[in-house]
Order: structure tokens, then C-alpha cells, then sequence
């Protein structure tokens, strides 16, 4: 199963994803910002990284882009946890190098149909 | 796969008071002119954060609201709207009104939409009203339409039904693949949704030559053929992602012949996606669309809201601490068990003793944990003397201090209302107009100060005006008006200060914004006495008044002196004593034949000795050689006889109340490193105890 | 459930004479055995140095920490003008814990000995009406158990009456 590293400043979110991903079996490590999210990934390998996009610190574009430049990164599905209203963010994000993204708000079985199409 | 989304939502109904906090923090500090981006990134960060939890958790009232909250918010940190009081008004009040509508779902009950609706109008003209441009985007979406389509609109023309099917054409940008993106997995969920009736065509005619190759580009591009009628939509989410790395036209199939249903029989180049860029995506898990919205039971209304606590790192880290002491002494216990004989017994008796001390130290850690500082219902009083001040035309600045001081968290809880009414009350009563203050020689603002401290096991809680003072002709003329004094009375100041604690009593000159709320000053002392705590009142005219609240500690920790009076411990509140002194053939005055006094610097101190106070049938020792310990209660000092002093240690205060009844000169009881009960020193009311009427004694009556 | 059944299955021709009775913890104090409501015994305990409390009456012999709550004391010979004797071997506490309109109150009392446990038919306990002896209001009546007179404790007012 998959390694997903969920990256959200909201802790209930965070607990929804990670509760989510886990029940399908997925192994899944938490970060409450994106510069946590960048020390966590430089040390190992993911599957798969779920970020929110406005986020203190470092933000999800910022955070993308950063990931992008890691090796190990280059190819990593990173998908946006954002707002339909944010149009521009998905713009962003995609200029940033992100996968896709999940429009919020989504329910647990949107969460896991979505990441589908990123894994395996 | 269901999750019952109602476990998170304690969580997010925590965080989103934190967001409202931060909201409301940000916005009362903000510079209008200036804005920091940082301070609006918060509070942004919070709403958005707010409306994205409420989404998902199912609270559609506060998504719709908080959304048009965020996007004026986000305009304004885009700087494309002007941050003015009137807007920053609308805002605190969105605050309070989120406020009060996770209060509502948090409690289970359906949530008054009056307020928001309201402002919700508000932000809307505001919106339409100057930046047309940036309104559209937001329309739709307040609703949880959740339409995922990324209508990116190439074919316009076509409705959903694809008729008898949907032809193709895929060709991606070379860097495609660094996106993260993988046509395979794209097919593959293309095989999906089309239940197998595909067929896909691959053209290499971009491929390079071997040395002239970038690995890492795509060089492919592809045909799909859809030959089952599926939505529009539902292809489009395929794309959706790839729309700006790629060329993708996707056209209705019309007049092939859709009814040879056996479908490919495979044409020489049409191959199955999965045998095309790599094998690896060979499990192609038929699974019924399980798209059924995680029906979560009626979001669990239950009436008993269950609370939880924020704690600091540090408090935890300390009980990780003791939980590793606690560890390291049993395992010591083990091994001393593994072989043990009698001439060990001191060892084990030691390591006993070790794992008493460790579990009591972990059980006082536990209870601190309840102890939170007062700063969490200090925090909403600027925003409320901001607000009052408004409404009343005045100026009024508000000090705090002591905002660190720790208090139990239910009696914390309990505090925020009658503070709330005095603070009210200082700036409406106390403090006056402008005008006024500047008539009588004072600066234009008026100050409410409010400090918080702990003395004598209590904490004091002060709220202190710089304005005119209790009106005392006014008290009494009221208290005529409505019966509770007769006119002949005559009242001593203290008297008629406490006139205004009467139920019944309003001096209010018409019912303001403030004094309508019908809470008199008689609730707020019965809501304080309801948690043991008492409320005062001073008052110099022309110069303002102070209420005075005293909040016993019932399950508060407290540093503690131990000292021993016979074969007894007491202990007494350590920030109460000033010193220690012994006796030592210093000089004990006698005034009056009944007490003793000790002259003490230039200071006449009181003794009284804890022993007859409390009569306590001990041998104790005679006064020469004893100990004095010398306490400050009520700004004046006693000296306490006590045969000797022992350790200092932080005490958890426990209420001999409960299963027993208030003693006086007592305030509290504690558990002692080696189980037993000492109980706690109540300076005042052993003062009191004493019959030291300590103000009438000054040197003149001890001269005579 | 189990329990309802088996107890109308026994009962059969009376059920109500067998559901109607309470059970009583007893102890000895000065000859005299008493009974309190067995449900409201937390536990019994030897009896440990209590902490005093000054300026109480003397049948508070002080309070003592069980497991972090402060508990009161009380010695029932004191509380009843019974002579006081020497605490011994025999000497125990027990602890009682009874609903208050404030919510639970937790005391103990100091007995000379624990006795028995006896079910006591309600119909059988009788009224005191024993003029205005001061402890008569303790008490919630007598029964008499194996031609044994036991005073039953109105634990209500001997927790919560201090004077």
C-alpha cells in the first residue's frame, strides 16, 4: 500500500485524511505546515503527498515547488487540497508542478477515489 | 468505505475557536494604513481554514457564510480592497456571529442564521458594490454544489450525452510526466468509467532518436475511443489535471456503429493501455462506483458536549518525565525482587518510598493539567472594551497584566461572564465622557486596568477604573427608590458600596446598549460566591473604583510552606509570607492586655499562635523558641508562631468542602509526599480568627 | 434482568415480600449491633491516623486522603455519647458514600467491629419512636435479625448533620 505524507495546518482535516487513508490501508505520515512537510519528505520516499494550499510558514505552492526540486521527487504525485473558489491557486499549483487536485470540501470516499487516480 | 465524519468534529470546533481568536487578535491589531501581510495571511488562513472544515464536515450554514468572509478577506490581502473601519466593524462581528454558530452546532442545536444572514448581505454589497471583476467566481460555490467538473469549456457546444460515445485525442506536453501525472493511470481510469469499451491508438511519430531522447519527457500521444455513453463529465475529470499540459480534444462518436457490442476484436494497433507504456497497472479493479456520500448518522446531537483540553508541551513533556522516573524505579523494584532477603529490606523500603514520591508527583502533574492561564478569558476583553468604548463614545484604554496566572479550567470557564459584566460596568459607570475627564483635569482616555494574581491561595482578579468613582448620592437615592434602605439609615461607605450588589439595584440613568441585558451586579455576586469567590468593591471619588475578586483555588496548585506546629503540618500559601523570623529575645509588646505585637522594623506586627487559634491539643514549643512567620494578608502583616519550618513544595489544593464542610482559618487540604492529609493556611480568616482588627492598631494605641 | 426473573421465579406466590427488602451491612459498637444501607459501603478499611481538623466537634477525628479525595472521619461512639475506647485490632473504618442534593459526599465511621450482612424485609423494620434522645434522628429504625435487635442508620443525616 501506498507511503501518503498529508500536509494540512487544520488538525481536524489532517485526522479526517489520515483516519481516511489509513482505513483503506495506506501508511500515512502528518505535517502541519510545508516546511515540516519538506524536512519529513527529504528524509524519505513518498507515494503520494496531500497538501493544503494556505498553510503558515510554507504554503502548498511553495511546498511543491520545493519537492519538485528533490530527485526523488520528480515524478511524485502532489495533489492540492483546495477551494473550487481558488481558481488561480489550481493555476498555481500546477505552474508549482503539482499532480492535481482535490476540491474542497470532500468526503472521505471522494478522498480515496481521487488518490486512485494517482497510485498504482 | 464510511467514515463517521462527527469523530473529527470536536477537533475542528476546537481549532476553529482558535482561527476565530486569531481572527479576531489580528483584526483588533491591525494597522488599517499598514496592512502586515503577515496578520492578514492569518487571518485569512483562518476563515479559509474555517469554511474548509465546515465543508467538510457537513456545516453548510458556516461554509456559506464563512466564504463570503474569505473572499473579501482574500481581496484585501491581494490588496485589491481597502482595509476601513466600517469593513473592520463587519468583520469583528463575523467573528462573533461564527462564534455563536459553532457554539449553536457544537451543542447540537440548529444554528441561528439571522446574524449571518445579515452580514452576509453586508459582505455581498460590499462585493458587488466596488470590485466587479473578482465577484462572479464566488457565486456558485457557497452552496456545497462541489461541481469537479474543470469545465474548461473546449468543445462548449457539447452537452453531457456523448450520444454513442466519446472519440480522444490526447497529445501531452513533452514535460507532462514531471507534473506527477502518468498516462497509464489515466487510461486506466478512462477503462473505468467505460467498463472496457475502449479502444486506444498510439502514435510515436514525435519519438526522437535514441541519444537525442530525454527520458523524462513524454514523446506519445494517443486515440482513445470511448464506445459507450458515458457523461461528458466523467471524461472531463480524467483530463482535468492535464488540460494545460496537454492537447486534449474530446468529440462525441456519432454514426459508427455502436451495436456491435462485442467490442474490440482487436485491430492489429489497437492495444490495451496496460500492455502499452507499462505492465504495472495490471489490477484493474472493477469496483462498483462507491460514490454513496458517506452517510454519516445525524451528526450525534448529543446534549452532553464533551470537553476536552489544550495542554502545553511543556506540562506534557514533564509528565513523560515522571512516567520515565516511574519506569526506572519499578524496573529497580524488579530486579531488587528477583533475589531479595532481609538484609535488603532498607533498599526496598527506599525504592517504596521512590515509587510513592513518583506517583504522587505524577498525580499532582496530572491535576495541573487542568491549570490553564487566565490569558484565555483575558483575551476577549480588548475586543470588547473596543467595542463598548464605541458604543459609548468614549476612550478607554485597557491594561492587563498577570495574564500568565494559572487557574483551574471550570472555574475559568465560570469567570468570563461576571468579568465580563464588571468591565461593562467600569466603562459605562466609571469611566467618564471625554469631555468630562478633560473638564476635570484628567487625561481624555480613561484607563480599565485588569490584573490577575494569586495571594493567599485565592486568585485576585482586579478591575480598576481611573473614572469618577461610585456615585454615592446616586446609590443611596436609588436604594431609597426601590426599598432597600429606609431614608433615616445612615450608611458607612463600605455599606453603601455594597448597595449596588443588592439585587434589584440598577443605577443605570436609561437602559443603554449595555444595561439592557437585565444582569444586575446582584448576579455577578452570586455567580462569584457560587464558586466560593467573593467581590468587592473600592471606590475614591474623582479617582475611580476597583472591584476586587477573590477565586478560592479548589483544585489549583499552589507553592506551599510546611510548617509544623506539635506533631501537625500546616502549610501556608508561600507568596503570602514576607519572612521568617525566630524570637530570639526580641521584644513582644502586650496591647491591651490581650495581644501580643512584635516590632518589626517600624512595624507593629500582630502574633497569633496558630496552636491557640485552632486549639490544637499539641505540645508545641514557647514562644522563645519558636518561629515566626510572618504573613501579608489584606496589605497588612501578621506574625504566626509555628515550632518549625520545613520544606517548600507546590501543593494541589483539595477542597475539604466536598465531603465535609468550610473551616475557618482553612482553605483547602493537600496530600503530603507520604500520604497524608495537611491542610492549608487561610491567612485572612485565620486573621480574622484571631480577633486582630488589624487596621485599628497602629503605634499610637500601642504607645499608650 | 437475570436477576428480576430469578427473583419472581422464587418468589412465585408472593413476588412483592421478596423484592421489598434491603440489605444491611452491620457492625458492633458498645454491645449494640447497626446496619447501614449496603450500597452505600465504598469499602472498609483499618483504621489510619486521620489529619484533625481544628475547631470541629471531637467526633471528627480528622480527615484522611483515600486514593486523592479528603474524607472526613467520624467516630460513631463519639458521635452517639458513647465512652470512647481504644482503637484495637478489630477497629475499622467504613467508608460511605451517599447522593446530596450538592451532588456525593464520601465519610467514614469508625465502628468497633464489622458483624454480618443480612437481607432485611422493609415491612419489617420498625418506626423508633424513641422520645427525643439527640441520636434518634440517625436512626431510620430497628429490625430484629435472628432475635437480634439491629439499629438501622439514616446515613442521610449522619453524613450531613455536624454539630
Amino acid at each position: 500500500m501506498a507511503k501518503i505524507l498529508a500536509v494540512d495546518d487544520s488538525a481536524s482535516m489532517r485526522q479526517m485524511v489520515t483516519f481516511t487513508l489509513k482505513g483503506a490501508g495506506h501508511e500515512v505520515l502528518e505535517a502541519s505546515d510545508g516546511v515540516q512537510a519538506l524536512g519529513i519528505a527529504k528524509t524519505q520516499p513518498m507515494d503520494l503527498v496531500l497538501s493544503d494550499v494556505n498553510m503558515p510558514n510554507m504554503d502548498g505552492i511553495e511546498l511543491c515547488r520545493n519537492l519538485r526540486q528533490l530527485p526523488s521527487y520528480k515524478f511524485t504525485p502532489i495533489l492540492m487540497l483546495t477551494t473550487e473558489s481558488a481558481g488561480d491557486k489550481k493555476t498555481e499549483g500546477k505552474a508549482a508542478g503539482a499532480t492535481g487536485w482535490i476540491v474542497k470540501p470532500f468526503n472521505p470516499d471522494q478522498l480515496l477515489t481521487t488518490i486512485k487516480k494517482v497510485l498504482g | 468505505m464510511s467514515v463517521d465524519l462527527s469523530q473529527f468534529h470536536q477537533v475542528f470546533f476546537e481549532e476553529s475557536y482558535e482561527g476565530l481568536d486569531a481572527m479576531e487578535n489580528g483584526l483588533l491589531n491591525m494597522d488599517m494604513d499598514d496592512i502586515d501581510s503577515e496578520v492578514i495571511n492569518t487571518i485569512f488562513r483562518s476563515a479559509h481554514s474555517i469554511k474548509g472544515g465546515a465543508g467538510t464536515f457537513g456545516f453548510n450554514q458556516i461554509t456559506g457564510f464563512t466564504h463570503v468572509v474569505e473572499t473579501v478577506l482574500d481581496e484585501i490581502r491581494g490588496g485589491d480592497r481597502k482595509m476601513d473601519q466600517s469593513l473592520l466593524d463587519i468583520l469583528l462581528a463575523s467573528v462573533d456571529c461564527l462564534r455563536g454558530l459553532l457554539q449553536d452546532l457544537q451543542s447540537g442545536d440548529e444554528p441561528e442564521m439571522d446574524t449571518a444572514n445579515e452580514l452576509k448581505a453586508k459582505f455581498e454589497a460590499i462585493l458587488s458594490g466596488q470590485t466587479e471583476g473578482s465577484a462572479p467566481s464566488s457565486n456558485g460555490a457557497s452552496d456545497s454544489g462541489n461541481s469537479q467538473s474543470g469545465n474548461e469549456d473546449q468543445n462548449g457546444s457539447t452537452p453531457d450525452g456523448g450520444g454513442e460515445g466519446w472519440f480522444i485525442r490526447f497529445i501531452p506536453e513533452p514535460q507532462l510526466l514531471q507534473s506527477g501525472n502518468e498516462p497509464v493511470r489515466m487510461f486506466r481510469q478512462l477503462e473505468e468509467v467505460s467498463e472496457g469499451k475502449m479502444d486506444v491508438k498510439v502514435f510515436h511519430d514525435k519519438m526522437p532518436t535514441l541519444s537525442a531522447m530525454n527520458p523524462e519527457h513524454c514523446y506519445l500521444s494517443w486515440e482513445i475511443t470511448i464506445k459507450k455513453n458515458v457523461d461528458r463529465a466523467q471524461i472531463d475529470e480524467v483530463f482535468e489535471w492535464v488540460i494545460d499540459d496537454a492537447e486534449v480534444h474530446i468529440e462525441p462518436l456519432v454514426g459508427t456503429t455502436l451495436t456491435e457490442e462485442p467490442a474490440p476484436a482487436s485491430p492489429a494497433e489497437v492495444e490495451k493501455p496496460s500492455d502499452l507504456v507499462t505492465s504495472a497497472a495490471k489490477e484493474k479493479v472493477p469496483e462498483k462506483a462507491d460514490t454513496k456520500a458517506a452517510k454519516k448518522p445525524p451528526s450525534s446531537p448529543q446534549t452532553q458536549e464533551s470537553s476536552s483540553i489544550r495542554v502545553s508541551i511543556d506540562k506534557v513533556d514533564s509528565l513523560i518525565n515522571m512516567v520515565g522516573e516511574l519506569v526506572i524505579t519499578q524496573s529497580m523494584l524488579g530486579q531488587l525482587g528477583q533475589n531479595f532477603d532481609i538484609s535488603r529490606i532498607q533498599r526496598l523500603q527506599e525504592g517504596l518510598a521512590q515509587l510513592e514520591h513518583n506517583t504522587r508527583e505524577l498525580q499532582e502533574s496530572v491535576m495541573k493539567i487542568r491549570m490553564m492561564p487566565i490569558s484565555f478569558v483575558f483575551s476577549r476583553f480588548p475586543r470588547l472594551v473596543r467595542d463598548t468604548s464605541r458604543i459609548l463614545n468614549k476612550k478607554i484604554e485597557l491594561v492587563m497584566s498577570g495574564e500568565s496566572t494559572e487557574l483551574d479550567k471550570t472555574v475559568m470557564e465560570k469567570i468570563g461572564d461576571p468579568l465580563v459584566h464588571l468591565i461593562r460596568n467600569s466603562m459605562d459607570h466609571g469611566i467618564e465622557t471625554p469631555d468630562k475627564r478633560v473638564a476635570n483635569g484628567k487625561s481624555e482616555t480613561g484607563t480599565v486596568k485588569l490584573t490577575a494574581y494569586h495571594q493567599s491561595g485565592n486568585i485576585v482578579i482586579e478591575i480598576k477604573d481611573d473614572g469618577a468613582g461610585l456615585n454615592k448620592e446616586k446609590i443611596l437615592s436609588k436604594a431609597i427608590e426601590n426599598g432597600l434602605i429606609t431614608e433615616d439609615q445612615t450608611l458607612t461607605d463600605e455599606q453603601v458600596h455594597d448597595l449596588i450588589f443588592q439585587p434589584g439595584f440598577s443605577t443605570a440613568d436609561q437602559v443603554s446598549d449595555l444595561s439592557g441585558r437585565g444582569v444586575g451586579m446582584d448576579v455577578v455576586r452570586r455567580n462569584i460566591s457560587a464558586l466560593n469567590g467573593t467581590v468587592e468593591v473600592e471606590s475614591f471619588p474623582g479617582k475611580g473604583s476597583s472591584f476586587i475578586i477573590r477565586l478560592p483555588l479548589t483544585l489549583a496548585i499552589l507553592d506551599g510552606q510546611l510548617v509544623s506546629v506539635g506533631d501537625q503540618t500546616f502549610i501556608f500559601p508561600l507568596v503570602s509570607i514576607v519572612e521568617s523570623i525566630q524570637l530570639e529575645g526580641r521584644d513582644l509588646n502586650n496591647v491591651g492586655g490581650y495581644s501580643d505585637v512584635l516590632l518589626l522594623r517600624d512595624e507593629y506586627v500582630p502574633i497569633i499562635p496558630l496552636s491557640g487559634t485552632f486549639n490544637l491539643n499539641v505540645e508545641s514549643k514557647t514562644l522563645e523558641e519558636s518561629i515566626i512567620v510572618v504573613v501579608e494578608t489584606e496589605g497588612e502583616k501578621i506574625g504566626v508562631v509555628v515550632d518549625e519550618l520545613m520544606g517548600q513544595q507546590q501543593v494541589v489544593i483539595k477542597s475539604l468542602e466536598e465531603n465535609y464542610k468550610r473551616i475557618e482559618g482553612i482553605s483547602g487540604a493537600t496530600i503530603l509526599g507520604d500520604g497524608t492529609v495537611a491542610l492549608i493556611i487561610d491567612i485572612s480568616g485565620l486573621a480574622k480568627m484571631a480577633g486582630v482588627s488589624i487596621k485599628h492598631l497602629d503605634a499610637s494605641t500601642i504607645a499608650a | 434482568m437475570g436477576a428480576a426473573e430469578e427473583t419472581m421465579e422464587q418468589g412465585n406466590g408472593t413476588p412483592h415480600d421478596e423484592l421489598a427488602t434491603e440489605q444491611y451491612l452491620t457492625f458492633i459498637m458498645d454491645n449494640e449491633e447497626y446496619g447501614v444501607d449496603i450500597l452505600a459501603v465504598q469499602e472498609i478499611r483499618g483504621w489510619e491516623e486521620a489529619t484533625p481538623v481544628p475547631n470541629t466537634a471531637p467526633h471528627l477525628r480528622g480527615v484522611i486522603n483515600l486514593r486523592g479525595t479528603i474524607v472526613p472521619i467520624i467516630d460513631l461512639r463519639l458521635r452517639f455519647n458513647i465512652e470512647a475506647i481504644e482503637y484495637g485490632e478489630a477497629t475499622v473504618v467504613v467508608v460511605l458514600k451517599i447522593k446530596t442534593d450538592k451532588g456525593h459526599r464520601t465519610m467514614g465511621i469508625i465502628v468497633d467491629a464489622i458483624s454480618d450482612v443480612y437481607d432485611v424485609p422493609i415491612e419489617d423494620v420498625k418506626n423508633t419512636g424513641m422520645g427525643d434522645n439527640a441520636n434518634v434522628r440517625f436512626i431510620k429504625g430497628l429490625v430484629t435479625v435472628k432475635k437480634r435487635m439491629v439499629i438501622l442508620l439514616e446515613l442521610e443525616k449522619l453524613l450531613t448533620i455536624d454539630d
